[in-house]
């Protein structure tokens, strides 16, 4: 028994020990970012690993960012993009998972396949496609066109979560709504979905932090004057020859407050929903 | 109200058939239950009564109007599942209540009706509660709510019982009873329980493997059972099957040696019976007790005693190997081990033969 009990307490404590390892390589980048962020530009280069001190301490970095009057329309562009297609990600997603896992039709397979395979090639290769793409349609160098990447790379992976929750509903709950007559529509929103909102916070999170933080597809489609999101904006601080280290530390730093705030949201709501199913 | 009756119903999933064609007269207001072992096709029965399953062949036909084609919701149904299928997010009014709220019935009407229905069922103290705070019997009776809220013509019982435990299980056997007598609404019951059978039923249907054995009302089952698959389900402890052989027919019935010192004489038609043939003797076993009282003797030695209190159930392992059962007063001394005579009258005998069908009986010697 003693045994026993000591094996459990070696496991959790090594399971404790590599999450906080990972933990603090995970978060050391940001750290460092944020406590340079603050800091004049000498003591960033002179001791980069130290908090910022009263003699150190400089917010010229922040006053900068917030003095470019774009940086607010960088902010707004980045939050349209992360939150359409993250809307659009969410409602086809879980529209295409159920009627993939719910309904047999032909080609059912066929699409399911195309969907896996979304996940398994990187949509970075089709960037050229894409770019032909976006300006044939054009929309090049406007919001909608990453829009539509986005929408289209989160798909995939939403699809494949959201089905697999789904498909844990038991068949009972919707042959009873069937038969007290509910319609399809009805039977998706009121009783599917309220129930695999864990899920949804889930493929929400994972959804949303590569858009907000992705550089690739702002520059190549939408790099132009009033549509940069706050990755690219953050870029025109990077120059040839000189870098504003202030003014890019603090434009990061403030880029992670609004996702960090969705994130917050969403997980709170994952964590109620699984301890919630963990009672039952 | 409604009739429901099958006209040779199949069911095949790809190549696989797992009904033959059920048919089957379900009339107004009765009580029809479902039994037989699990794979038997009972519940697919069931779920195609509801439209849950699409039917491969044959008609199906609800208040005289074919249905094979009619979604669940306008058949005139209510379904209760195994499993309750309560919605987990919705409180126990809601659970009721949502099906009529799409069915547009109005908003007054549809909360009398809930509250009538928990009235009922004993739930008005739990509406406002969510499933998951509520035991298995209230989780039951919300389930069987949700289906009088909406008025069907015919309920639909899949397994209701069997996730509750044993003294729950009688309680809510006689509530389903007198909720049927209170709504006299036509019942479809499945279930693989022939206790429940029995104590429900006006009708019970037997199945096994995708066929309906028998219909009858319970007790003609009982005593009548037409097959010896029929005789061996319905009855608890099962039926004893004694192997034997015909060695003489004439006017009085038949002579069948099972494996003891003389044939025996029993009263049954010849039904085309010759000497040789070989046959199944069926013997309940509580017409079969301790003791060589009656006429048919047959021996062994005591494999197990089973001390119920009113009775006992003494477990005779046969020179041959096999097995019997009889049922012996609550007081029974039969000790393990010991050499034991067990005897039953040849009126209470039932007699298969080797295709498993049963004998005619000769005359009126019914156990009735």
């Amino acid at each position: 028994m003693a045994m026993v009990n000591r094996r459990v307490n070696f496991n959790r404590i090594a399971v404790h020990a590599a999450l906080i390892f990972y933990t603090l390589i995970a978060t050391f980048p940001i750290g460092l970012v944020l406590i340079n962020s603050m800091k004049s530009r000498s003591a960033i280069f002179g001791n980069p690993l130290s908090v910022p001190t009263p003699a150190t301490f400089d917010l010229i970095g922040y006053s900068q960012v917030l003095e470019k009057a774009a940086f607010g329309t960088y902010f707004g562009n980045s939050l349209i993009v992360t939150v359409i297609s993250l809307a659009l990600v969410l409602i086809a997603g879980a529209m295409a998972a159920w009627a993939l896992g719910e309904y047999r039709f032909k080609g059912n397979t066929v699409v399911a396949l195309y969907m896996a395979i979304g996940i398994m090639v990187p949509i970075r290769l089709g960037t050229v496609s894409i770019l032909k793409m976006i300006v044939g349609m054009g929309l090049i160098n406007t919001l909608t066109a990453l829009i539509l990447v986005y929408t289209a790379m989160g798909l995939p992976l939403a699809i494949l979560i959201l089905g697999e929750f789904m498909a844990q509903i038991p068949r009972d709950l919707r042959e009873a709504a069937r038969c007290d007559g509910i319609s399809e529509y009805r039977i998706f929103t009121d009783v599917i979905l309220p129930l695999i909102r864990p899920a949804v916070a889930t493929v929400a999170v994972f959804t949303m932090v590569p858009i907000w933080n992705d550089l690739w597809f702002p520059l190549i489609l939408a790099s132009g004057d009033g549509k940069q999101t706050i990755t690219l904006g953050a870029q025109q601080f990077i120059g040839q020859y000189v870098t504003n280290w202030n003014a890019v530390l603090a434009a990061l730093s403030l880029a992670i407050a609004p996702i960090l705030v969705l994130y917050i949201a969403f997980s709170r709501h994952l964590v109620r929903g699984l301890t919630m199913g963990a009672v039952k | 109200m409604a009739d429901v009756s099958l006209r040779n119903i199949k069911k095949a999933y790809g190549k696989v058939e797992v009904l033959h064609g059920i048919s089957l007269d379900v009339k107004d207001g009765e009580f029809v239950v479902f039994v037989g072992p699990s794979g038997c096709g009972k519940s697919t029965a069931l779920r195609i009564i509801a439209g849950l399953e699409e039917i491969t062949a044959g008609e199906l036909h609800i208040g005289g109007k074919l249905v094979n084609q009619v979604p669940p919701a306008e058949r005139g149904i209510a379904m209760v599942f195994q499993s309750y299928a309560l919605y987990p997010h919705m409180s126990v009014y809601k659970n009721m209540a949502f099906g009529l709220k799409f069915a547009k019935t109005d908003k007054a009407e549809a909360d009398k009706r809930v509250r009538q229905a928990a009235e009922i069922l004993q739930l008005t103290p739990y509406l406002e509660r969510k499933p998951r705070d509520l035991s298995g019997g209230q989780r039951q009776r919300v389930a069987i709510g949700r289906a009088i809220v909406r008025e069907p013509s015919v309920f639909l019982f899949d397994e209701p019982l069997s996730n509750l435990d044993a003294a729950l299980r009688i309680n809510t056997r006689i509530e389903i009873a007198k909720l049927h007598r209170q709504l006299r609404a036509t019942t479809i019951y499945v279930t693989h329980d022939q206790v429940e059978a029995m104590t429900l039923a006006t009708k019970i249907v037997v199945m096994n493997q995708g066929r309906v054995e028998q219909v009858g009302a319970p007790l003609e089952l009982y005593h009548h059972p037409q097959n010896q698959f029929v005789a061996g389900f319905i009855g608890s402890p099962k039926m004893n099957f004694v192997k034997g052989t015909v060695t003489a027919v004439d006017a009085m019935g038949l002579s069948v040696e099972f494996g003891e010192a003389k044939p025996m004489a029993i009263p049954f038609g010849d039904g085309g019976a010759k000497p040789g043939q070989s046959v199944t003797l069926g013997i309940r076993p509580e017409h079969l007790g301790e003791g060589a009282r009656h006429a048919m003797v047959l021996t062994g030695t005591v494999d197990a005693v089973e001390h119920l209190g009113e009775a006992s159930y003494v477990h005779v392992r046969r020179d041959d190997g096999t097995m019997l059962t009889a049922r012996s007063p609550g007081d029974s001394r039969a000790e393990v081990g010991a050499r034991i005579s067990v005897s039953t009258d040849v009126a209470h005998l039932h007699l298969f033969d080797a295709e498993g069908k049963a004998f005619p009986r000769h005359s009126k010697a019914d156990a009735a």
